[in-house]
């Protein structure tokens, strides 16, 4: 992984040195709360509904076990003794105090971490594919780009007072998984017409009050022009972005209004225009990069294990397990591992301090010291030997977390809702918790298979209830808490946004509806078919007719 | 209906409530309640002088029902979570007290 040098060092301990001074000045008054806060806000500290919460970028989605060991730290010394892995592959830590702050932001540099940029109106965490240089569909590690962006980004001073945030996502693999195409920019490392690899640029993605799929703007960019074409579309949206409506304030609402061919106009006119003073990177620094990005040295192993084949045949639990949260790796006799942290009952992506422990410890003893976080708030070993995955199994299940519910039901990405979140209009996690208890079974949910079931507090959408097959949305109407339902989202290649199925349910009925609408899918599916197959087939009707009947 | 005015302390964030004599406490049952529209600005006066003190940051009135046994409950959803000091989650593993 990317190791800071002598430059990285010295910028992050200044900006705690800085922070530090601007917190002691808030204190003694030097500094007002409107003045403070864009302060605070830059270095991911937000004003939450019970406290402060402060958010930690996790580049990529990438720890090393060290890095996983002092959050659990932090979790302990400074907070409640756990954190909440997010949709962006970050961390948030909820109860934190102002004045701890500049001694977390300390904890965190000594081991290259920050939380510059996880807020405020500038480019925010880049994320990625969490199976990067593990993935045996991966064309190219996304993590190099990932990383010069994320180094081109930090303070950039044209970019630092955008209309509004921007996000971006690369993905060097056949599937996305990093849901690219609901990103501000998302980026798809593709091969090109003479066999070199380079960038489809997508534009204008996003969740929220007004649900986007990004438009191509680029089929195939020239790696080495990333640089250049990111700042086009970001200097054409600084300046066309609108800055008057919050709620229009996004890149996504620029591109639709334009039209993505103007908008592309617009982009390769300003990017031809300053060709010249294009700050494409030098081929040595992304070399440079690379070299940080080496995959793992892997020593050969059998591509097939005997004891994990028969220990697959005696015990269903592991089976189930291995199903489905092992994944294929490019590396015969390797396998990447998913962690979830979705067992019935827990908050979706909480993980206490013992568990990141446990994990920083897994990391070392089978994972060659890699650590992923998911978009889907689980956390992966990337790089696990075969032979290596009943012990896995084993330590896991020992500490309650061999939940063998990855992509399945009970793998619901759930947002922090009004438990935590100052916006949220309705509470999500105990939603979440009843769902899963209804559908705790794991036969069942085999039986169901596949399955993306999102839920948001609010319309902001950080549950990502849009792109869910199964998407729920909370609302507060008149003061009751109310829960709208969209079907028929996906995250992926088929990247779509849900449509509403209905009138809103209260709490209490959400598990049911849920139920019903598994159900229908169920008794409506052919051999084989996924949810989204079934809903584009048989269409609204015979969900909203299980639903709501004849009314 | 009656008011308090609530508020996060600045140095850790926790939820507070004004309570009589410019005090602030935690405890939503000991805040000063306030009748009309006259009191509550008289409230939020003394709250905005907290703010000026950097006691307390993000200062708002907001409405209660005070039940026949004389405990305080937030009309909304959201105030009553504050007020609770903790999640509405049944009790996790993580969820300690303040």
């Amino acid at each position: 992984m990317y190791r800071y040098d002598e430059f990285d060092h010295a910028f992050v301990n200044e900006r705690v040195a800085e922070f530090r001074d601007q917190v002691g000045r808030r204190l003694t008054g030097e500094l007002s709360e409107e003045e403070f806060r864009p302060l605070r806000l830059r270095n991911g500290l937000y004003l939450q509904l019970h406290a402060y919460m402060l958010r930690i970028a996790v580049p990529y989605g990438q720890l090393s076990p060290r890095q996983m060991r002092q959050l659990a730290m932090i979790g302990r010394k400074w907070d409640r003794g756990y954190g909440h892995f997010t949709t962006r592959q970050n961390i948030q830590f909820n109860w934190i105090k102002l004045v701890d702050v500049p001694d977390v932001l300390a904890a965190l540099a000594d081991v290259e971490m920050h939380c510059i940029q996880t807020s405020g109106n500038c480019v925010r965490n880049v994320t990625s594919d969490p199976y990067a240089a593990a993935a045996n569909d991966e064309l190219e590690t996304p993590r190099v780009w990932c990383e010069i962006l994320r180094q081109w980004s930090t303070l950039h001073p044209e970019f630092n007072w955008l209309p509004r945030k921007f996000k971006i996502a690369v993905s060097g693999a056949a599937e996305d998984r990093a849901a690219t195409a609901f990103h501000d920019i998302g980026l798809r490392i593709v091969r090109g017409p003479n066999g070199e690899n380079g960038f489809r640029v997508l534009v204008g993605g996003g969740m929220g009050r007004t649900p986007y799929v990004g438009q191509v703007i680029r089929e195939f960019l020239p790696k080495e022009h990333l640089l250049s074409y990111v700042e086009s579309i970001l200097r054409v949206y600084n300046l066309l972005g609108r800055r008057d409506n919050l709620y229009k304030a996004r890149i996504k609402i620029l591109v639709n209004t334009l039209g993505i061919e103007k908008f592309r106009e617009a982009v390769e006119e300003t990017g031809t225009r300053r060709l010249r003073l294009a700050i494409d990177l030098p081929e040595d620094e992304v070399r440079r990069i690379a070299s940080y990005f080496t995959p793992p040295d892997l020593p050969e192993r059998a591509p097939r294990n005997e004891a994990l084949a028969a220990r697959r045949e005696s015990d269903p639990a592991f089976a189930t397990w291995y199903r489905n949260n092992v994944l294929p790796h490019r590396v015969p006799g390797y396998a990447s591992a998913v962690i979830s942290l979705k067992e019935p009952g827990r908050t979706p992506g909480d993980a206490s301090s013992d568990t990141m422990d446990m994990v920083a410890d897994l990391a070392e003893r089978f994972g060659h010291d890699e650590i992923r976080v998911n978009y889907t708030q689980n956390l992966v070993l990337p790089h696990v030997a075969l032979a290596d995955i009943p012990a896995l199994y084993d330590a896991l299940a020992e500490a309650g977390l061999a939940v063998g519910n990855n992509e399945l039901l009970g793998d619901m990405i759930c947002c922090p809702g009004l438990d935590y979140c100052n916006l949220a209009n309705a509470r999500s996690i105990p939603i979440a918790k009843e769902i899963a208890k209804k559908f705790e079974d794991p036969a069942r949910q085999d039986e169901i298979g596949k399955i993306r079931v999102n839920m948001s507090g609010c319309i902001n959408a950080c549950g990502h209830h849009h792109a869910g097959n199964i998407g729920i949305l909370g609302v507060d109407k008149k003061g009751t808490e109310l829960y709208q339902i969209t079907l028929g989202g996906s995250p992926k290649d088929d990247a779509a946004v849900g449509t509403i199925i209905g009138p809103g349910f209260r709490a209490e009925k959400v598990p049911e509806a849920i139920d019903t609408i598994v159900e229908t899918y169920v008794e409506n599916r052919n051999e084989g078919e996924s949810f989204l197959e079934t809903w584009r087939r048989v269409g609204a009707a015979p969900f909203k007719e299980a639903l709501y009947g004849a009314r | 209906m009656p008011s308090v005015v609530t508020a996060n302390r600045l140095d850790d964030g926790i939820v507070v409530y004004l309570a009589s004599g410019g005090a602030w406490t935690e405890d939503i049952a000991e805040a000063a309640r306030a009748e009309g529209e006259d009191e509550v600005k008289a409230l939020e006066a003394t709250a905005e002088e907290a703010v000026r003190e950097r006691l307390v940051i993000s200062v708002y009135p907001m409405p209660i029902e005070v039940k026949d046994d004389g405990t305080v409950d937030p009309i909304s959803v959201r105030e009553r979570i504050r007020a609770s000091h903790r999640t509405t989650l049944t009790k996790d593993w993580y969820d300690v007290p303040l």
